[in-house]
């Protein structure tokens, strides 16, 4: 049933032709055919990213103060989330996106559960809500003691001129305890993207270097962009743990404020997802010296990929040693259960429309037990995803980035560590990558289409003419895609199932895939009589 | 905290799904429509179409009506509703925009094809809760569409209010089992609870028809399902085209449906079949011989207040004590309602609805003293599992359960379905723990 290969270019006409003009103009920028006849593997087309979605599209993209509130900062458990605005941006926010996190005891702060809002009223629109913010975190304070208050502007805050930064600084001196505001507005940018670039600028101001203490370890990481969503993060601590690797912070799953506190002790930053942290990465390098380079923990090869290199990295004898040790030993169960499902899954189709490097992180996985990708996108990433960071310098910044503030960061005198840079220095000469990311574009196959901020217009139109096996996007999409009897894996969610990280994770998501797209459910969506 | 409410849009785009063929217009950041697609995309597993204005900061200065005009154009170019209902958000309420105005401007530029139309309702976030967006957005539908045609007077309107389109399913059957001629508006049934046969329909075959709406302005009277979500719709209808409103509550539990069933017979003029009857006479029979489980039993009530009136008034009929009764959406009608309903029969309950009535209060008050049975929305599963008390699912949104979409809650069946929920709970409850000696085989 599924297509081996699609029609790239034709597919691309086909979907441009049911918008206006001047609207199918902008949509063929964000859609290309990867890679042209007699290119290089390396040179891949230019994409349109990380810009509007025109008005009136059916659009996945979501807001800057979602990216920022939800995304970054909602999977820390001890630091009270409170959000300034009417009472729906909390709500839906509220525990949705899966963050797990494991206090090491009964009397840990976790404040994960709750949901907390101003509930803005309209005297409030009208006469300026700062005393009533200022009465919530007092409120939030009297009841949970927190260490840590963070403030979320929601659109009407910007619009109204409540300052967030000042009630913050205000109530931190009034409480004792750090408070700290986001101008994450809903309107800024041009997706959730503009909110983890504020999450990651309040985070370095507020935050991080506050610490004192050195975690103990030779080697001593932090993870991040990674969410621990459905207990990815769990795999990757205990798997970090038995290689000897101490993790100083995970930005975000399962952590605390402490850990962001003193992450920049840390001797190295591993990125996950580029494009939610990458700020973060830089910003500590900036100022403290301290090393990133991408790694995906997507896949088990990906995986042991990784790992080595951080090992090769450290370029401890014992560190390597450990860590062939556990990819050997994590393999063998890899190797079985790739084994059982390959047979089931090769050859299948795959598309995936979704986030900001996971789209690009879970082809590994369906490439490992030999399914194809035929079309993929990113929902809010930008050129540097697609076409790797070598696209930096070439990037314009149009005026909603401009809007976004960019620290200048400077190196600390007392705290920036040389003998880092010098490191880096050596290996970079041995050909070891930093603060790299190749791109999700060179690493997909010739006359694939790559479509940025796909339309619901442009899903449906994939699924009725190439019919793929498996559709990969979040839960607004997913039950439109399935009644075209097409599994749809959330990729946000995991439909409540996972971790899909690391080796663990390998095993569990194509034990899912296998069961989604081999599903008896699907043989029976005919009536009897009408077949 | 923990807040017993959400925002105006996702009422009102939850109400627009409810007309045929129609596309629900977020007017706003892109982050609301997403929003509010998912909470009811995970509520009833089904696809929910909107778009979105797409705001940005250059939006947030200048006003909406570029975005709104384009948004117009490329609704119709690709997406071909027959009808787009636009709702305003907390951004672009703040801004000012006219929506009219707006749409007017569309209309002029030749976005709007011939026989479409453009209809909006305002739904200002930081006012009311979800339930006033579902209710403005029903009232618009009537501001717009309904006009007065007395040729047509032999049909008679039901607003069900914000109910599952299991209920809105249940509504209709009830009516023609009544022999009732009507046009129920919205209706959702057929539209978030879709079949799956491989064939994927963009606007499903459910929902009120423009063309329906139109007429309700010329039906003999109306019947607004609960006070909070169905009044202003059927008040406006009255204003505009003198069709009588009869405002009853939600007919949930038996005497809600007693009331709703008899407004019929005597309204419309139809008598009552020995169908309906004997679906009430087995509700009674069931609440007769089960009654000793649900003597006395104390049962917190939390969610929306249409649902908590008749909700309460049921507890009550089966002897039950709903002692703790919180709602977010604010109105002052709500407490009088209630303790209307319960006639004086739960002299210690509670009741906190609007600023401060919250899940967070709920959990206090049960700390402070324990109930038998909490029903509300997912988000009590926290409190149900800390507390360890068992919880039914009734309301918005619930986020892991199926069964809301496919049975109804409403009419004498849907009562008997509640009941043998409530039953279950506690009697699993007690075999659960009754001690090895004093497990019972028959109950």
């Amino acid at each position: 049933m599924s297509t081996e290969t699609l029609n790239a270019a034709d597919l691309k006409e086909q979907m441009l032709s049911a918008y206006p003009p001047k609207l199918a103009k902008k949509r063929g920028n964000q859609m290309v055919v990867n890679r042209k006849e007699g290119a290089s593997e390396d040179e891949v087309p230019a994409i349109g990213a990380n810009t509007r979605t025109s008005p009136g599209i059916i659009t996945q993209r979501g807001c800057c103060y979602a990216g920022c509130k939800g995304v970054v900062l909602g999977p820390t458990r001890d630091i009270i989330n409170l959000v300034h605005g009417p009472v729906g941006c909390s709500f839906y926010a509220w525990l949705t996106r899966r963050n797990q996190t494991r206090p090491p005891d009964e009397e840990s702060e976790n404040f994960m559960n709750y949901m907390f809002s101003t509930d803005m009223q309209d005297d409030e629109i009208i006469f300026g809500g700062e005393k009533k913010l200022a009465q919530a975190i007092r409120e939030a304070y009297e009841i949970f003691h927190p260490k840590a208050i963070g403030v979320f502007s929601t659109c009407p805050v910007g619009l109204i001129g409540d300052d967030v930064h000042a009630v913050s600084r205000k109530m931190s001196e009034e409480l004792g305890i750090n408070v700290f505001g986001f101008s994450c507005e809903g309107y800024k940018g041009v997706s959730q993207s503009a909110g983890h670039h504020i999450a990651n600028n309040q985070l370095f101001k507020h935050v991080i270097g506050r610490g004192t203490e050195v975690p103990e370890g030779d080697f001593k990481v932090n993870l991040m962009g990674e969410y621990n969503i459905g207990g990815d993060a769990f795999v990757l601590e205990e798997m970090f743990e038995r290689c000897g690797i101490t993790l100083c912070a995970t930005f975000s799953g399962n952590s605390t404020i402490e850990q962001f506190e003193r992450s920049h002790l840390a001797d190295l930053n591993l990125v996950m997802c580029h494009r939610s942290i990458n700020y973060i990465a830089e910003m500590i390098e900036e100022k403290y010296g301290t090393p990133w380079f991408k790694v995906n923990f997507i896949g088990a090869d990906s995986t042991a990929k990784s790992l080595r290199k951080i090992a090769d990295y450290f370029g401890d004898e014992g560190l390597k040693a450990r860590v062939e040790e556990v990819i050997a030993e994590e393999m063998k169960e890899v190797a079985a259960a790739r084994e059982l499902h390959k047979p089931h899954l090769e050859g299948k189709t795959a598309m995936l429309f979704v986030g900001g490097s996971r789209a690009h992180h879970y082809q590994d996985l369906f490439a490992e037990v030999g399914m194809k990708t035929l079309s993929a996108g990113y929902e809010f990433a930008h050129r540097d995803d697609y076409e790797g960071r070598k696209v930096l310098p070439s990037i314009k910044v149009d005026a909603d980035s401009r809007n976004i503030e960019e620290l200048t960061v400077k190196r600390s005198e007392d705290e920036f560590r040389p003998e880092q840079q010098v490191r880096k220095a050596e290996l970079t000469e041995q050909g070891f990558e930093f603060s790299d990311y190749v791109g999700m574009m060179p690493e997909m196959d010739k006359d694939t289409l790559v479509i940025d901020d796909i339309s619901e217009h442009e899903t449906e139109m994939l699924l009725r003419k190439v019919k793929p096996d498996i559709f990969c996007a979040g839960i607004k999409e997913k039950y439109g895609v399935q009644k075209f009897g097409i599994p749809c894996k959330q990729l946000h969610s995991y439909d409540y199932g996972g971790p899909y990280a690391g080796f663990k994770g390998a095993v569990n998501f194509w034990a899912d895939i296998d069961r989604m797209i081999n599903a008896s459910v699907w043989k029976h969506l005919k009536a009897p009589w009408k077949n | 905290m923990n807040a017993a409410k959400t925002c105006q849009p996702v009422g009102a785009m939850y109400a627009a799904l409810g007309i045929h063929r129609c596309l629900p217009h977020s007017h706003g950041s892109q982050g609301c429509c997403s929003y509010h697609r998912s909470a009811l995309t995970r509520h009833y597993k089904e696809p929910v179409m909107a778009a979105t204005s797409s705001f940005t900061e250059g939006t947030s200065v200048f006003g909406g009506m570029a975005n709104l005009t384009q948004a117009i154009q490329t609704i119709f170019t690709a997406y071909e509703p027959d009808i787009i209902a636009v709702h305003t958000t907390c951004l672009s309420e703040t801004i000012g925009d006219d929506i009219p105005s707006i749409v007017a401007k569309a209309i002029e530029k030749g976005f709007v094809p011939e026989g479409k139309l453009v209809i909006h309702t305002n739904t200002p976030s930081y006012i009311g809760s979800h339930v006033t967006g579902f209710s403005n957005m029903v009232a618009s539908m009537v501001k717009y569409l309904s006009q007065a045609n007395p040729k047509s007077a032999d049909t008679f309107n039901v607003i069900p209010g914000w109910v599952e389109p299991s209920d809105m399913r249940e509504i209709k059957r009830i009516l023609k089992a009544m022999n009732v001629p009507f046009i129920l508006f919205p209706d959702t049934s057929d539209v978030l609870d879709t079949a799956l046969d491989g064939e994927r329909q963009f606007y499903p075959d459910g929902g009120t028809t423009v063309e329906e709406l139109r007429r309700t302005g010329g039906s003999r009277a109306t019947f607004a399902l609960g006070h909070f979500a169905s009044e202003a719709a059927a008040k406006g209808l009255n204003e505009k085209c003198s069709v009588p409103a009869h405002l009853l509550d939600l007919p949930i539990g038996l005497r809600a449906t007693d009331r709703f069933i008899s407004a019929l017979h005597e309204v419309c003029g139809v008598a009552v079949p020995a169908e309906i009857e004997k679906e009430r006479g087995r509700l009674v029979d069931l609440m007769s011989d089960m009654q000793q489980y649900f003597d006395r039993k104390r049962v917190a009530l939390v969610g929306d207040p249409d649902q908590i009136v008749a909700l309460a008034e049921f507890c009550a009929d089966l002897d039950m004590r709903p002692v703790y009764i919180v709602s977010g959406t604010p109105g002052k009608v709500f407490e009088t309602r209630v303790l209307e309903r319960l006639e004086e029969r739960v002299p210690e309950v509670k009741i906190a609805n609007g600023a401060g009535a919250d899940m967070f209060l709920l959990h206090q008050w049960i700390k402070q003293e324990p109930v038998d049975l909490i029903i509300g929305n997912t988000y009590c599963k926290y409190i149900s599992r800390d507390e360890d008390i068992p919880l039914i699912r009734h309301g918005f949104p619930i986020l892991d359960r199926v069964g809301h979409s496919q049975f109804p809650t409403v009419g004498y069946m849907g009562a008997i379905r509640l009941l043998e929920k409530m039953l279950d709970a506690f009697l699993s409850r007690k075999d659960r723990d009754d001690a090895e000696e004093k497990l019972e085989l028959v109950l």
